[in-house]
């Protein structure tokens, strides 16, 4: 079987965001960068497959501008076989996003497309369902558990009423959710290995991808601020203070 | 003038109240019309319940066999069909995860961009929407040339009233192809008696510090005694100490109580994310400088076993 792996890059899950002052958008500059968490629980799963003998070739995938080749490299350090930099300097929004990974897949034919279920930069959760309806391929979002069957994944995802199983036919795009795996920890020996490992340039237009129009930003604020209220210092107080609101 | 169709989010032969939050929201685009389409197998109650949502001009249906689970490879195609056949402008759904499966394969089946977690309506292409798991809010405008594609991110509305007049309900005609690659295998549903965390005035939540599936049982206690939902955290549930759709957050259930109580949670951003609209925040933390007391409207540091026994006592007297 083979898989691809869709990894982008984002600001760390850790990093408390700043805003510009102008309004103009988050600072990017000189701020810690890494692979969107999802997308590493994606390639969590592809290894678990390369491991266990079901995947023989797995491929991770970015579109980002030269700075994303560092993430791609950390998803060869996990053990991908190959990577592809679709390299771009513009804002790629989901759709020119899921237009690019149709032709590729077009190329590559993977069984399997693993992406994350939300990039946490944008949190847009879009990508994945948008390249299987390209593609005109099943979806299956938010998996916490994939069984491979013969020609067929058999996916549990988290939903809101709890969890929901179904089947779909492979080839198919599956998008991974927190609880599907822990990735495990990147060691040195392969982060330099990984340096080694082939990596493919190409840009949006060596795909023939037409670009989507495009959301445009006219401002970007901080959210409502909710203030730091009191500290109480008994449950009786807080009780009162609540009767008090009407909220008891 | 927009004409708007939004997409009817329901459950086990119940329409859910994400579906009334999501007409909340297309009323603010001063639409000519607002048609809501119910896609399921039988959608009779279905159907009359959304006629009842005030704003509502006119209930579709488009009954078949295929249509008894929502799933989004099925659904989508019909839904492009509709929006397509009717000449609509804004196809809106809810962002729970019925939405955010859904929405973006319709959006690429019209070949059109979509804007997820609308907040707040500036214009007919003009809207907010939070990035960064709601630390950022930015102002978008989409493209008045092509359909809207929206998911709205129900805890900025509250569902519009029911009753008044009803609104008519037609049964319509798509001409869609439906996938036959995708089938539905079951779904296990945690549910309880207590009130939906979606949307229940009151949600308890409890996070890592309350230790085990076991003593979760004084969280539970204390939300029954005030009739409140329960919530979590992630840690709580990648811990085992309660199901999936408990958790709340940037990755769970987005919410908007009147009032929410919060034990053994840290307040990391990823769960604020999720509680940033709540009316009043409640956090029980034995550790004085834990994040959540920055946001909390009452904060009581000390030991949530001691605290919420004594709290049930203070609320009996
Ligand atoms: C991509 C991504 C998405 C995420 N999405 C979510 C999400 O949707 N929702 C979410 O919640 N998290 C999410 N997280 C995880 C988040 O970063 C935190 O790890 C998580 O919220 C921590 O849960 P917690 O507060 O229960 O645990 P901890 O951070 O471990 O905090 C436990 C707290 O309990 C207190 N405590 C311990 N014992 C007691 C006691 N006896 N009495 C009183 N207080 C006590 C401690 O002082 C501590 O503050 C996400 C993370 C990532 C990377
Ligand atoms: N620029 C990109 N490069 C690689 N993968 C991407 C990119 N954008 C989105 N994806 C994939 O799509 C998933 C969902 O992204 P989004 O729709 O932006 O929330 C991510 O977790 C990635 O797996």
């Amino acid at each position: 079987m083979k898989v691809l792996v869709g990894v982008k890059r984002a600001i760390d899950y850790n990093v408390r965001i700043q805003l510009k002052s102008d309004g103009s958008g988050v600072v990017h500059d000189g701020v810690k960068h890494s692979m969107n968490p999802f997308d590493e629980i994606a390639v969590e799963q592809a290894m678990q497959w390369q491991e266990a003998g079901t995947a023989d070739e797995i491929v991770a995938v970015t579109i980002g501008g030269v700075a994303a080749l560092e993430q791609l490299r950390s998803a060869l350090a996990f053990g991908c076989d190959r990577g592809i930099h679709i390299k771009v300097d513009e804002d790629v929004q989901p759709l020119t996003a899921a237009r690019a990974f149709k032709e590729l897949v077009e190329k590559e034919k993977p069984d399997v497309f693993l992406m994350g279920k939300q990039a946490i930069d944008d949190d847009n959760n879009q990508t994945g369902q948008m390249t299987s309806a390209l593609l005109e391929w099943p979806q299956a979002t938010f998996a916490s558990k994939i069984e491979l069957g013969d020609g067929t994944a058999k996916v549990t995802r988290e939903v809101d009423s709890g969890l929901e199983t179904i089947e779909v036919d492979l080839p198919a795009v599956i998008t991974v959710d927190l609880r599907l795996n822990e990735p495990r920890y990147l060691k040195l020996p392969n982060i330099m290995k990984a340096k080694k490992k082939p990596v493919d340039e190409m840009s949006l237009d060596d795909l023939g991808v037409e670009r989507a129009k495009n959301l445009t930003t006219k401002q970007t604020s901080p959210p409502p601020e909710r203030e730091a209220g009191i500290k109480v210092e008994s449950a009786e107080e807080l009780v009162a203070k609540l009767k008090d609101k009407g909220l008891l | 003038m927009s004409k708007v169709l939004i997409v009817a989010d329901h459950f086990q032969g119940k329409l859910q109240g994400s579906t009334g939050r999501t007409v909340a929201c297309a009323k603010e685009l001063n639409p000519e019309s607002i048609d809501v389409l119910v896609l399921s197998n039988d959608s009779g109650d279905l159907a009359a319940a959304a006629a009842k949502l005030d704003g509502v001009s006119k209930v579709l249906t488009a009954d078949r066999a295929e249509n008894e689970h929502p799933m989004a490879a099925i659904f989508a195609p019909q839904i492009a069909a509709a929006a397509e056949a009717g000449s609509y402008s804004h196809v809106l759904g809810p962002n729970t995860t019925f939405g955010k499966d859904l929405m973006p394969r319709v959006a690429a089946k019209l070949g059109v961009l979509m804007i997820t977690d609308i907040m707040a309506v500036h214009g007919d292409y003009e809207f907010d929407r939070p990035i960064y798991a709601g630390n950022a809010v930015i102002t978008v405008e989409a493209p008045s040339d092509q359909i809207l594609v929206g998911s709205v991110r129900c805890a900025s509305y509250s569902a519009v009233e029911e009753g008044g007049d009803d609104a008519a309900v037609e049964a319509i005609e798509l001409s869609a192809e439906i996938p036959t690659h995708t089938r539905f295998v079951g779904v296990q549903s945690g549910s309880s008696d207590r009130p939906d965390l979606q949307s229940a005035p009151k949600v308890v939540s409890g996070g890592r510090g309350v230790g085990s599936e076991e003593n979760f049982k004084v969280i539970y206690s204390f939300a029954d005694k005030i009739g409140a939902a329960v919530g979590a955290s992630r840690a709580a549930v990648d811990s085992g100490f309660v199901p999936n759709d408990m958790q709340v957050g940037q990755t769970g259930k987005i919410i908007a109580p009147e009032l929410y109580m919060c034990f053994g949670i840290s307040g990391a951003i990823q769960h604020l994310a999720g509680i940033k609209d709540a009316g009043t925040i409640v956090a029980v933390n034995k550790d004085e400088e834990a994040p959540i007391f920055e946001v909390a409207d009452y904060g009581l540091v000390g030991d949530l076993f001691k605290v919420l026994p004594e709290l049930e006592e203070a609320v009996s007297k």
